[in-house]
């Protein structure tokens, strides 16, 4: 398949799914009587409903799913390991981390980018911690070992600031943190979000040569130009601004960016220039799928995207493994 | 021969608080401490629980200075040798229970549901104080204050009341009689929603309340609370009143607070 056919037909897909996310929720109406109040406007609660309480909704299943699949993309390009993983590996936990010391500090409420800015900073530190615990051609074992290790330290500490706030619903909030919704999210969050993973986007996408090279290795990189330091440091700042903003406003959805890599990644023939916007536009499609999943299965329930994304990703999670179990050894 | 000495234990203690006012009172609910506060003689009430002093939580927070604290464990409130101890009926099962193995009188005070609930239960604990004249002149205050109520028009303007995440308020609740008496409609009943229950914000938006009853907020920060402050129910165009939780989860003249302001909010809505 081509790779410009196959980015129209993702970007079909995600169009689809956008227009499903916002016919899709617990008010039961017609698709052209939302439709008409989203674009037409017009008198009543409808116009309310879709503009204020559905758009955002689409809108940030789209940033937050294209931030992760090329977030995972862009790190198991430059790892070459495709075990690499955002959420999975402690940069979505540490994020969340970021966002809710700036949240209960009151960081968030009184410096206008605090929260997003913080959110980044606990992702930018665990990208960091990780690209040094696991070494440049990291290896499965060394790179989830490291990632359990964060995981569990941000997940904890997330906990105890929560523990720790005045406030009596955050400690039962832990579970939003650790596996993410979009419920109720307004345009508030998206002009929190946006401009970071603009930012992350622009960053990762331009990885694509450097991560084509380093395929071959890092001497055959570094002979046709790639500059390694600046790649990983591009690489670290366009993870951590994309998945940081992501987690501050929908919490950490974890295995986004380990299926739809390794899904389309058989379709670009394995090179990461072509899987970068592949996996951005594949990830915006299992968000907004996963998000329209939640309001179809259980609608009054909350129920958290990462419990789905989880139900998808974890056997191809323990597929992988199992193939690349001889590394182990 | 034991089964009958335990029988003959067990009339003495069910025989001994009725004899005589207890002397000592430890109170280890909310709701509780707020009655007993209002009702017991000078020197009765020996301690309140940690709650009653929180201002967020408390209608009495300032009143509960004078007392000493306990935080609901079995341990220190044995300790305190209360001849009668008040708890909730959503107080800790396993304290209430071990209190009540060690020998201790405990008075379960259900949570009230609606105004003549609350009623009930002044009478009740001022019974077991020993002090029903305290209680009757509380109860001439519901009713003085119940009587003072301007009546309702004939139509009812809608309204719900919803918490963090959406939580609403039913008819059978304190709060919702509360609304009723002021003269509104809940929402929240034909809504499906009898007692408590979450209202999505998309259903809550499209039911479009003519009054829309918020909490206030705690410190600190909560996604549960972000709920209340989303932008789409600023924009829908109907009243918003924020009134103290802590003024009717507990059946004791503070109620009447929030009664005043319903009405007030009422009247302002019907005025032009």
């Amino acid at each position: 398949m081509s790779q410009r056919r196959l980015l129209g037909g993702l970007a079909a897909l995600v169009a689809l799914l956008f227009l499903g996310s916002l016919l899709v929720g617990p008010a039961a109406i017609g698709p052209v009587r939302c439709l008409s109040a989203l674009l037409l406007g017009g008198d009543g609660p409808l116009t309310i409903v879709m503009r204020e309480v559905r758009l955002p909704r689409a809108i940030l299943g789209l940033l937050v799913g294209a931030s992760l699949g090329l977030g995972g993309a862009a790190l198991q390009g430059y790892l070459r390991n495709p075990l690499a993983e955002p959420g999975l590996i402690g940069v979505g936990p540490a994020a969340a981390l970021g966002a809710v010391v700036a949240l209960q500090t009151g960081l968030a409420a009184t410096l206008p980018l605090g929260l997003p800015a913080a959110a980044l900073a606990g992702a930018g530190v665990a990208v960091a911690l990780l690209l040094v615990l696991a070494g440049p051609r990291a290896s499965s074992m060394a790179l989830i070992l490291a990632g359990i290790a964060l995981s569990a330290l941000a997940s904890a500490l997330t906990a105890l600031v929560l523990n720790l706030s005045p406030n009596p619903f955050a400690a039962t909030e832990i579970v939003f943190w650790l596996m993410g919704s979009l419920a109720d999210r307004s345009f508030v969050h998206v002009a929190v979000a946006a401009p970071f993973v603009a930012a992350g986007g622009w960053l990762m996408l331009g990885l694509g040569r450097g991560l084509d090279g380093l395929t071959l290795g890092e001497d055959a990189a570094a002979s046709l130009g790639v500059a390694l330091p600046r790649l990983r440091l591009r690489l670290v700042l366009g993870v951590a601004a994309a998945v940081g903003a992501s987690t501050a406003v929908a919490g950490s959805i974890g295995f986004v960016g380990l299926v739809v890599p390794h899904l389309l990644r058989p379709l670009v023939g394995a090179r990461p220039s072509a899987l970068l916007p592949a996996s951005a536009l594949g990830g915006a499609a299992m968000v907004l799928a996963a998000d329209i999943a939640v309001r179809l299965i259980l609608p009054d329930r909350g129920l958290q995207l990462g419990v789905v994304t989880a139900l998808v990703g974890a056997p191809l999670f323990l597929h992988l493994i199992y193939r690349t179990r001889r590394e182990f050894r | 021969m034991r089964a009958l000495l335990a029988a003959c234990g067990l009339l003495a203690l069910l025989a001994a608080p009725a004899a005589a006012a207890p002397a000592r009172v430890v109170s280890m609910n909310l709701c509780t401490d707020q009655l007993a506060m209002l009702l017991a003689a000078p020197g009765q009430l020996v301690s309140v629980s940690a709650l009653a002093r929180e201002p967020e939580s408390s209608a009495m927070a300032a009143e509960a200075a004078a007392w000493p604290v306990n935080h609901g464990l079995a341990e220190e409130i044995f300790l305190l040798a209360p001849d009668l101890v008040l708890a909730g009926a959503y107080t800790s099962r396993p304290a209430v229970e071990l209190l009540e193995r060690l020998g201790v009188p405990v008075l379960v005070v259900e949570p009230a549901v609606s105004i003549d609930d609350a009623r009930r239960q002044i009478g009740a604990v001022g019974a077991a104080l020993g002090r029903d004249a305290a209680a009757r002149d509380l109860l001439a205050r519901f009713d003085a204050a119940l009587a003072a109520v301007p009546p309702a028009p004939q139509r009812h303007p809608t309204a719900a009341i919803v918490g963090p995440s959406g939580y609403a308020a039913g008819p059978a609740t304190l709060a919702g009689a509360v609304l009723a008496r002021a003269g509104f409609d809940n929402l929240a009943g034909p809504m499906g929603i009898e007692t408590g229950g979450t209202l999505s914000l998309e259903r809550l938006l499209m039911a479009a309340p003519d009054l829309l009853v918020l909490p206030e907020v705690y410190p600190g920060w909560s996604r549960a609370e972000e709920f209340l402050r989303h932008p789409a129910l600023a924009d829908r165009g109907g009243a918003t009143l924020t009134l103290p939780d802590r003024d009717w989860v507990c059946g004791t003249p503070a109620l009447f607070d929030n009664l005043a302001r319903l009405v007030a909010a009422r009247q302002a809505m019907a005025a032009p």
